[in-house]
């Protein structure tokens, strides 16, 4: 399509190039970025159109990788610059992470005393051996209930009376005084507080039962508290991220500013704003990793720091509690979590420098 | 090659350094731009390259209004346009060889071809062994063909020149202008920007005198 200038002249205005043209756009436009489809009033012929796409594919993998190991390098030429920005990275990494190690760790120590939620249940005293026997068979089917142990009146006494030391006075009583006892434990495993609650009070419906009791409430304060830290462990994760995406931003806007007029040249003489942005990318990355690997080696020492007393701490408990090692999701997490936060403060800072060097 | 319709460029303050320029330069032309400091040479530049967009206007490169040139296609505009400038530009930590190679990488060229083009240029320029050097150990003249080198190593259809001239006595001044000649032998479209006239009216091109942001004469020189 042509169109006249009011001086004369023709203009080319390509809102319908050929197709081989189109597709050599395309093709051109591949490695930087996929945008809007338009037709593109600027040909960009370069000799990289006649290359096949497989051999652009490698050559743009390889163009990345060149920039990864380069400013793996620049990093490396600058250690102590590097060594601090990354166990800033790594100190705000290992706090929340550190911690929810360790209250996982508690978790798990809960899950050991789960058994001891169970609920007694007194049954009236006209309620007969075989009655209670019975009860117990038809709670047993019950979905919430775990383990049941039926303790007869008989046996009970006889416990008593091994144990109190008050033999002679029980031989006096006419009749045994002690009620048909049911032990119920509740499958709390796959149950919240609440849950056991409920079945408490449907237990305490039953005709036979006289009293139920069960101590939960310590049992409710601590995942109360666990709620409440994993709460608090997740707000610190947020901010000690915000801190992070903060800190590598304000590096890499020093880095940017270091080597501004490369940035300017590189402009000047065609680099596009994916090329440009590239390096600072893979710097942001680096140091996000590297805060990670920090991060792992101060939770893990930090963990054997306390594994003595903590077992120390055990022990005088009968316990077996060990505080152990970093797991492995943490493990895998914290250096590509790290990286990517790296990544998007690097982006956020080289971001808002590109867009204030457009031209005008 | 460039056609200006009426351009118009006015800076942030209602400076303008440009206004109702309408001109032409052929394709395989050399042609010099002179004025006082501030006629506007370096905004004709400029809107040339898409260094910056006209305010009002219209700008035609090699067929391609600048104005309907998206912001994402402005890099591969500048690729296929070589600049150089009066303060070199060059990167003073990377050797002369990286700097010359820059416009190559950016492309995304892989390197036995970049090292070929490279050395081809820097050989045109007459500095072929001094690819190693950082471009702080080279003199003015020198540095200034380094820039040019990297201008031209991407074989640009069009080659813009803001003042190349600037700090170098008439001897090189003359070596660089032969330089550019060379190139428009070659084919090469050229807009050379310069203060000089000494040095260019006895060549035999065009001359585009501005004033004030206004075109005010147009000749040909070399003709007395």
């Amino acid at each position: 399509m042509r169109w006249r200038t009011p001086r004369g002249g023709a203009v080319r205005r390509h809102t319908a190039p050929p197709l081989s043209e189109r597709l050599g756009q395309l093709l051109q436009r591949l490695p930087a970025r996929t945008s809007s489809a338009a037709a593109r009033p600027v040909r960009t012929t370069l000799p990289t159109l006649s290359q096949p796409l497989s051999r652009q594919f490698q050559s743009y993998l390889l163009r990345h990788l060149q920039t990864l190991i380069g400013t793996l390098g620049d990093l490396y030429r600058r250690p102590i610059a590097t060594l601090l920005t990354c166990a800033v990275i790594g100190i705000a990494l290992a706090l929340p992470a550190g911690l929810y190690q360790l209250l996982s760790r508690v978790g798990e120590l809960t899950k050991s005393v789960d058994e001891a939620g169970q609920i007694s249940l007194f049954l009236h005293a006209h309620v007969t051996t075989e009655q209670a026997a019975a009860l117990a068979q038809r709670l047993q089917r019950q979905p919430a209930v775990g383990h049941i142990e039926h303790i007869t009146a008989a046996s009970a006494l006889a416990e008593f009376r091994q144990l109190s030391g008050f033999g002679a006075v029980i031989d006096t009583l006419s009749e045994n005084p002690l009620p048909e006892l049911l032990v119920v434990r509740p499958l709390l495993r796959q149950q919240s507080a609440e849950q056991i609650e409920r079945l408490l009070g449907e237990l305490r419906q039953l005709p036979e039962v006289d009293q139920a009791q069960l101590d939960i409430d310590w049992l409710q304060r601590l995942y109360a508290m666990m709620a409440l830290t994993q709460r608090g462990i997740l707000i610190l994760g947020l901010l000690l991220a915000l801190a992070i995406l903060l800190v590598v931003g304000n590096t890499i806007r020093l880095l940017i500013q270091n080597r501004a007029d490369e940035i300017v040249i590189t402009r000047l003489i065609g680099g596009t704003d994916a090329f440009i942005r590239r390096p600072f990318l893979y710097s942001g990355l680096w140091y996000g990793f590297g805060g990670g690997v920090v991060a792992l080696l101060l939770v893990e020492s930090g963990l054997l720091a306390l594994a003595a007393p903590v077992s120390e701490l055990a022990a005088l408990y009968h316990s077996q509690f060990q505080i152990g090692h970093i797991s492995l999701s943490t493990l895998l997490l914290l250096p590509s979590g790290g990286a990517v936060l790296g990544l998007c403060g690097a982006w956020l800072a080289v971001a808002q420098h590109l867009r204030g060097s457009d031209p005008q | 090659m460039i056609r200006f319709h009426r351009v118009c460029k006015r800076y942030p303050g209602g400076y303008e350094a440009l206004s109702e320029v309408t001109t032409h330069i052929r394709r395989g032309e050399l042609a010099f731009i002179t004025g006082r400091s501030g006629a506007g040479k370096s905004s004709f530049l400029k809107l040339v390259a898409l260094v910056e967009r006209a305010s009002s206007g219209q700008v035609v490169v090699n067929g391609y209004d600048l104005g309907r040139v998206s912001r994402y296609n402005v890099p591969y505009h500048r690729r296929r346009v070589g600049f150089v400038y009066q303060e070199h530009r060059l990167l003073h930590d990377r050797t002369v060889f990286d700097n010359v190679a820059l416009p190559l990488v950016v492309s995304g060229y892989d390197h036995r071809e970049i090292g070929r083009r490279v050395r081809a240029a820097l050989d045109k320029v007459n500095l072929l062994r001094y690819e190693r050097a950082y471009p702080v150990t080279l003199s003015g003249g020198q540095q200034q063909r380094v820039g040019i080198a990297r201008a031209v190593v991407n074989r640009p259809m069009l080659l813009l020149a803001d003042e190349p001239t600037g700090n170098l006595d008439p001897e090189l001044s003359r070596e660089i202008m032969s330089l550019f000649r060379e190139f428009n032998h070659v084919g090469v479209t050229a807009l050379i920007a310069t203060h000089d006239l000494a040095l260019i009216r006895r060549l035999p091109h065009r001359i585009l005198r501005l004033e004030g942001g206004r075109l005010v004469a147009d000749v040909q020189g070399g003709e007395r």
